[in-house]
């Protein structure tokens, strides 16, 4: 099997400051990898970098593309790259309103990126967007409102579904639990769960909650300094941690 | 089926004045399809370390453990992984699962991701939470609500949903009672005559003398070591 995306020695400065550095990884279908670490570690950072958000000053990031096979999604044009961006990216951003048009309906957010590849159908783009929005319980007849009228846990749900609605085959999600309430939460983790497993899709997700990642994440990446100190199965690296700060890290969650 | 061999483990604690402190030393064993072993030793011994360690659960420092065709001490996450998808089940002591998730398609759980149809695959489900006398009511709720004892049968009818080739088994009958205790070693024969390959910890004397084949003391890997 190809790896959907290979990432070779990225790094990323400010100035004298490291945001990442040396970093390398496969990630093949249908897995999902965290990427934990306490705030300034490095880990934002080197998801934008690996989105296509933040240009690394070294590195490569290598995207399995449906027609040409391997291309570096640092070195590709930027039209090349947001069309990536509308087709087989999808960005779940850690506050829904930097993902969502705020003034336009929902049924207009989930409607708007299929547009994007190309839909012009107005009854088959309702259609869809119904569907979509069914799927991420929001109820059909909330469609034609702003997300501005939405609770927290409903717009992000309605960036997941804006998200996924073109069938993206990589998700970069940052933080998409952070700052919702814990019974949120759960939902919408049981929500990620189901549709990675439907889709097939491949993640990658940057938390710093733990309980997040061993409950989404086949594999995980600990980061610190921004340096990756430690990789493996999440469960393996949870529960037999070898490096000093994530012997740290782990022992530091309060029990429940 | 399972091969153990030479297997040594210490834990490094590097936040407590980077004290190591080996568990386990040349540890070796192997158990043939159909076959039930037991590990036994005083609680704290390394039974469940040793069993964590052949489920890729705990990092090993030396040797090799071979399941199917897969050496767990040397493989990539991702190899582990599939090898517990299709090869490698693991009954815990303790359901571990998303909030909001019904029990029925927690036990189907194992069965959807091996590719089985969902119809099947919770018709699997009902008829193992039926045996495991889990009622009908309780279904479509999620487990987290459950008490110890319902939890435990859920996680057991997960563990047995698909069928694998090889299985750990840590305390299955614990606090069960009689009854259910009987379904779980039915669930357990029943996997040994499919070819299964087992390793169990029993503290049940008699649960352990009915199903089990051997008997390993896991003391003669740990003892002298601290």
């Amino acid at each position: 099997m190809t790896p959907l995306l290979q990432v070779q020695d990225i790094a990323k400065f400010y100035g004298n400051h490291i945001g990442c550095e040396a970093v390398s990884f496969d990630l093949f279908p249908g897995e999902v990898m965290g990427i934990v670490g306490e705030s300034g570690s490095g880990k934002s950072t080197l998801l934008s970098c690996l989105a296509g958000h933040l240009d690394p000053d070294k590195g490569a990031v290598l995207f399995d593309t449906r027609a040409d096979g391997l291309k570096d999604t640092v070195k590709m044009s930027e039209p090349e790259r947001r069309m990536l961006g509308r087709t087989d990216w999808a960005f779940v951003h850690q506050h829904a309103r930097d993902g969502l048009r705020m003034n336009i309906s929902a049924g207009g957010n989930v409607g708007e990126r299929l547009m994007a590849v190309g839909e012009r159908h107005y009854g088959d783009i309702r259609a869809k967007a119904v569907d979509w929005l069914g799927r991420v319980e929001i109820s059909e007849n909330r469609i034609d409102d702003r997300p501005t009228t939405f609770s927290g846990g409903m717009q992000q749900r309605l960036q997941i579904a804006r998200n996924l609605v073109t069938g993206p085959r990589l998700v970069f999600m940052d933080e998409p639990t952070g700052g919702l309430d814990v019974s949120v939460q759960a939902r919408l983790l049981d929500l990620l769960r189901n549709l990675v497993r439907e889709m097939g899709l491949s993640a990658i997700i940057v938390t710093h909650d733990l309980a997040v990642v061993r409950l989404l994440a086949d594999r995980l990446m600990v980061m610190k300094d921004g340096h990756v100190v430690e990789t493996g199965l999440t469960d393996q690296v949870l529960d037999d941690p070898q490096h000093a700060y994530t012997q740290l890290l782990v022992s530091s969650v309060l029990q429940v | 089926m399972i091969r153990v061999e030479n297997v040594s483990k210490s834990f490094t604690l590097h936040n407590q004045g980077a004290a190591v402190i080996p568990v386990m030393r040349g540890a070796s064993l192997s158990v043939a399809a159909g076959e039930c072993v037991a590990l036994t030793g005083a609680s704290g011994a390394g039974k469940s370390t040793l069993m964590r360690m052949i489920y890729g659960n705990y990092l090993v420092d030396e040797g090799e453990i071979h399941i199917g065709g897969t050496d767990v001490a040397t493989a990539q996450p991702r190899e582990i992984l599939q090898l517990r998808h299709d090869t490698l089940g693991y009954v815990s002591q303790f359901l571990r699962v998303v909030p909001r998730v019904p029990a029925l398609e927690i036990v189907a759980g194992p069965l959807l991701a091996v590719g089985t149809p969902h119809d099947q695959a919770i018709e699997r489900a009902r008829h193992l939470l039926q045996r495991l006398n889990i009622p009908e009511r309780l279904w479509s709720l999620s487990p987290t609500t459950f008490s110890g004892g319902e939890q435990q049968r859920v996680n057991i009818a997960r563990g047995f949903a698909h069928i694998y080739p090889a299985m750990l088994l840590d305390e299955p009958t614990a606090s069960l009672d009689v009854k259910n205790r009987e379904t779980v070693l039915q669930l357990i024969e029943e996997a040994k005559s499919r070819g299964a390959a087992i390793i169990g910890i029993f503290h049940d004397e008699a649960a352990r003398q009915r199903v089990c084949e051997r008997e390993i003391d896991v003391t003669k890997f740990t003892s002298g070591l601290n």
